[in-house]
């Protein structure tokens, strides 16, 4: 079972705020990482919308997820122009060497992929997120090299 | 300060071949003339102009000198720097192109006009009192004391502004509607969600010189009565919202946002507003559900939110270049606005550069310069020695441009003519070495991805055309897909709910009338290849 | 604010402080630090321009930042401005381009010519 009182805590800070709820679910998520079924009914409970209707801004938002997943999250833009620069050939290397499909999260836990929608910062395409930090410029050998240095890290953390 | 700088290239070659006996003799002749105050010479590395003796080049002028010698100083001296005349015995025209572009002729930023980007990369985008400095917050200062709301709106109409966030409609009638409704209260809302692929525009505005979109802001409520404003921003643009939110919190500080503004019974506050990833929330009234906590989806139109807007209140929604506009035409006029431009889309544009181009990035221009201009000149043309093969303006929903479209001018007007327009201002360039058919793929997928899945003509047309065109890229296409494809295209354009639906097929429709025969090659060589 | 006077008193001393601190300093930094410059590397540009300054003592020099000058494949970008208000800016600038740029043009006056890309 979840702890929520950070829940009331998050809900609580945006108690002069004209509604709220996306705010909510931010602060929620990025406190537990994902956005799950017991928690999207208390925060429903909490300020008295449907369930129903939170669960649906919860998946109509890319930003919100409500599974839980991986330790990082590596997010390639395949949009117009970095499909342009070649984009595919460098989603195409970190499947591969991820061994994932775009929206798995690996076994252990450490990486999901995903796509970002375009970053705007198509001039120096193709480009990845990394949790919070931006790639641009990538090469498919680039691409692979820093997530090795991200696998390395998790290891090393873990 | 001075009036002309020497720029003398101090490399092991030139060096060799007596650049500092021509420095020296420089500085003395410069001294007997008393010039040393009007004339500066700096010294810099290689110029990249080798085995030609000694270099200088004069600025700005932007003239090179080659083979100087020491007896040469006196007459460029009295020639060139006293009398302006170009000394054509030493004067060297051969200067390698790139080289002339970094060394100041950079056509870069010779064809652009910088408007509402004037203060970014210049001022510290932290600082209010830099924007201040330089004529910030004194628009609002002059409404408040000198107009009233009408005039505001008057001079607006006036300049011919028309909206940037794509639609292009008139600011200021937009601004009259809301005006002319009776209610308790009303709505700004600054629209920086920017989620078509290719533009970062309004990032760079808010994130170069954010308090002119403030300023922005608080006129048009001002104008329209309304005294509060919100600032819908893309959840993705981070610096963009805590620098936005220090800006507000200094103009509170400073008194140019909260109660009785200039002491003329105005109000005006704004706060931010996060969006949560989904790109349909750029369109207004999906935007207003969105703020009010709902799941972005578009609503019926009419009732336009100048009338029904935020939480049923009149509203009024502004992109952000829009915004930051406003402050320059209230302070310069109208007539200052309506002298760029063309006659019927007055004023500069920002555009970003992207895909295959050499100068990649942001630029503002007139309305009205040509495409070539802005692709060869300010773009520098295309790398790795390829062809041209179309541009797509205005983000992946935007119309398609061909080789025979180059001369064209970029204004509303002239794109509207063939059936375009400039959307959100982001230019993406194509070479000849990519495959129309994938990137016609890559467009519908990112329409099937961001279609809100209200209307089932564009959930399902859009899934459609991607499965007839992921059939036509595996090579099991039908050319009669094309004519399937064509059809369902026109039906989405006309029945389709709101703005995502209608526009999604444009650059399908184009591609597939300018560059059928790519199409049909490829479904036909798979053919080929299956019976073979 | 109460008048437009208040306003223009404020600009007035901005103005000043803006140029005394040109005056004061013989030579000002600015590196654009949007989005753009930062995902090239313009943070680890900033805090070696930084250090260089501490470690040669140079006291003249006023660092600033700015929005982004929207010359992407140029970034991150340090643009160096002199007494006179000539400014050079430097394209795609690494730590250590920053260091030879505080080195050579700052302390010496001698432009590093190989990574500059316009000068106005
Ligand atoms: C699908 C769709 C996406 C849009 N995205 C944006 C956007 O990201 N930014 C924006 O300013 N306008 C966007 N618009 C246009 C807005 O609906 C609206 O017209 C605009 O914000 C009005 O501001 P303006 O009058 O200053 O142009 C979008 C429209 C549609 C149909
Ligand atoms: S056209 Fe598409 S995006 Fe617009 S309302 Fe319909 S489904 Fe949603
Ligand atoms: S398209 Fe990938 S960052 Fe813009
Ligand atoms: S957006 Fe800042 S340099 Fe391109």
């Amino acid at each position: 079972m979840q702890d929520l009182t950070r829940v009331d805590e998050i809900v609580g800070r945006y108690a002069d705020t004209k509604t709220p709820l996306i705010y909510i679910l931010k602060d929620v998520q990025k406190e537990y990482g994902y956005l799950s079924d017991v928690v999207l009914t208390h925060i429903a409970k909490k300020v008295d919308i449907p369930l129903s209707e939170i669960y649906g801004v919860a998946t109509f938002y890319s930003l919100f997820t409500i599974k839980p997943k991986g330790k990082y999250v590596v997010r390639c833009c395949n949009n117009a122009p970095c499909h342009v620069k070649k984009s595919k050939e460098v989603l195409e290397a970190i499947k591969s060497y991820l061994g994932l499909e775009v929206t798995e999260t690996t076994e252990c836990g450490t990486f999901t992929l995903e796509f970002t929608s375009c970053l705007g910062l198509c001039a120096v395409a193709p480009v990845m997120m990394v949790n919070d930090e931006v790639y641009g410029n990538l090469t498919p050998e680039k691409a692979v090299a820093i997530l090795k240095d991200y696998k390395m890290k998790g290891q090393s953390n873990a | 300060m001075h009036r002309n700088h020497v720029l003398v290239a101090m490399d092991a070659h030139t060096i060799a071949q007596g650049a500092r006996a021509v420095r020296d003799a420089l500085m003395r002749n410069l001294e007997m003339t008393s010039l040393t105050s009007e004339v500066k010479v700096v010294e810099t590395g290689s110029l990249g102009i080798y085995n030609r003796g000694v270099v200088l080049v004069i600025f700005p002028e932007n003239v090179y000198y080659v083979g100087v010698k020491v007896e040469d100083v006196a007459e460029i001296v009295s020639e060139h720097l006293i009398k302006g005349r170009v000394v054509e015995r030493l004067h060297y025209t051969d200067v390698p192109v790139e080289k002339a572009a970094e060394m100041g002729a950079a056509p870069r930023f010779g064809k652009q006009q910088r408007v509402v980007l004037k203060n970014a990369g210049i001022i510290d985008p932290e600082s209010i009192e830099e924007y201040i400095a330089r004529d910030g917050y004194e628009a609002l200062g002059k409404a408040l004391t000198e107009m009233k709301p009408q005039d505001v709106i008057e001079v607006v109409k006036k300049s011919g502004i028309q909206g940037r966030g794509g639609a292009f409609f008139p600011t200021g009638l937009k601004w009259s509607f809301a005006a002319a409704e009776e209610a308790k209260q009303k709505y700004i809302i600054c629209n920086a969600d920017e989620g078509e692929p290719g533009t970062f525009k309004d990032r760079l505005i808010l994130e170069g010189d954010p308090h002119c979109v403030i300023e922005g802001m608080a006129l048009a409520g001002y104008a329209v009565g309304a005294d509060m404003g919100f600032i819908y921003i893309r959840g993705e643009y981070r610096m963009s919202i805590d620098r936005l939110n220090r800006a507000i919190q200094r103009a509170k500080e400073n008194g140019l946002l909260g109660e009785n503004l200039f002491d003329s019974g105005f109000n005006f506050n704004i706060e931010v507003r996060e969006g949560a990833g989904a790109y349909i929330c750029g369109e207004e009234t999906a935007l207003i559900e969105s703020i009010e906590g709902k799941r972005g989806e578009p609503r019926d139109k009419p009732p336009f939110p100048p009338s029904v807007g935020l939480w049923g209140m009149p509203t009024i929604v502004n992109n952000v270049e829009t915004l930051a506009n406003v402050p320059q035409i209230i302070l310069k006029g109208a007539d200052w606005y309506k002298s760029m431009g063309t006659e019927k889309s007055p004023g500069t544009k920002v555009f970003t550069m992207v895909g295959n181009i050499n100068n990649p990035g942001l630029i503002e221009v007139p309305m009205g310069t040509t495409l070539r201009e802005i692709i060869y000149d300010i773009g520098q043309g295309i790398p790795e020695g390829k062809g041209f093969k179309l541009a797509q303006m205005g983000g992946t929903t935007g119309g398609i441009l061909t080789g025979a479209h180059l001369d064209l001018p970029m204004s509303v007007e002239a794109l509207r003519e063939i059936g375009s327009g400039l959307g959100s201002g982001a230019l993406l360039v194509v070479d000849d070495s990519q495959d129309v058919v994938e990137l016609v793929e890559n467009f519908v997928e990112f329409f099937n991805h961001e279609s809100c899945g209200k209307c089932t003509l564009c959930r399902e047309g859009n899934g459609r055309l991607l499965e007839l065109l992921q059939r036509i890229n595996s090579g099991k296409g039908h050319v009669a897909d094309l004519n399937l494809m064509e059809e369902l295209a026109v039906t989405m354009m006309k029945g389709a709910f709101c703005g995502l639906g209608q526009a999604a097929p444009v650059p399908i429709l184009g591609c597939l009338k300018y560059f059928r025969d790519d199409f049909v090659r490829k479904i036909e060589a798979a053919e080929m290849a299956a019976a073979a | 604010m109460k008048t437009l006077a208040d306003l223009r008193a404020i600009k007035e001393k901005a103005k000043k402080e803006m140029a005394t601190r040109e005056q004061s300093a013989k030579y000002r930094i600015s590196v654009a630090m949007g989005t753009c410059g930062i995902a090239a590397g313009a943070r680890t540009v900033m805090s070696a321009i930084l250090d260089e300054l501490s470690k040669r003592g140079i006291q003249d020099a006023a660092v600033s930042q700015t929005g982004c000058l929207g010359c992407c494949d140029q970034e991150p970008i340090v643009q160096v401005t002199d007494a006179d208000n000539r400014t050079i800016t430097y394209g795609k600038v690494s730590a250590e381009m920053a260091r030879k740029i505080i080195a050579s043009h700052v302390q010496d006056g001698k432009v590093v010519s190989d990574h500059v890309f316009d000068m106005a």
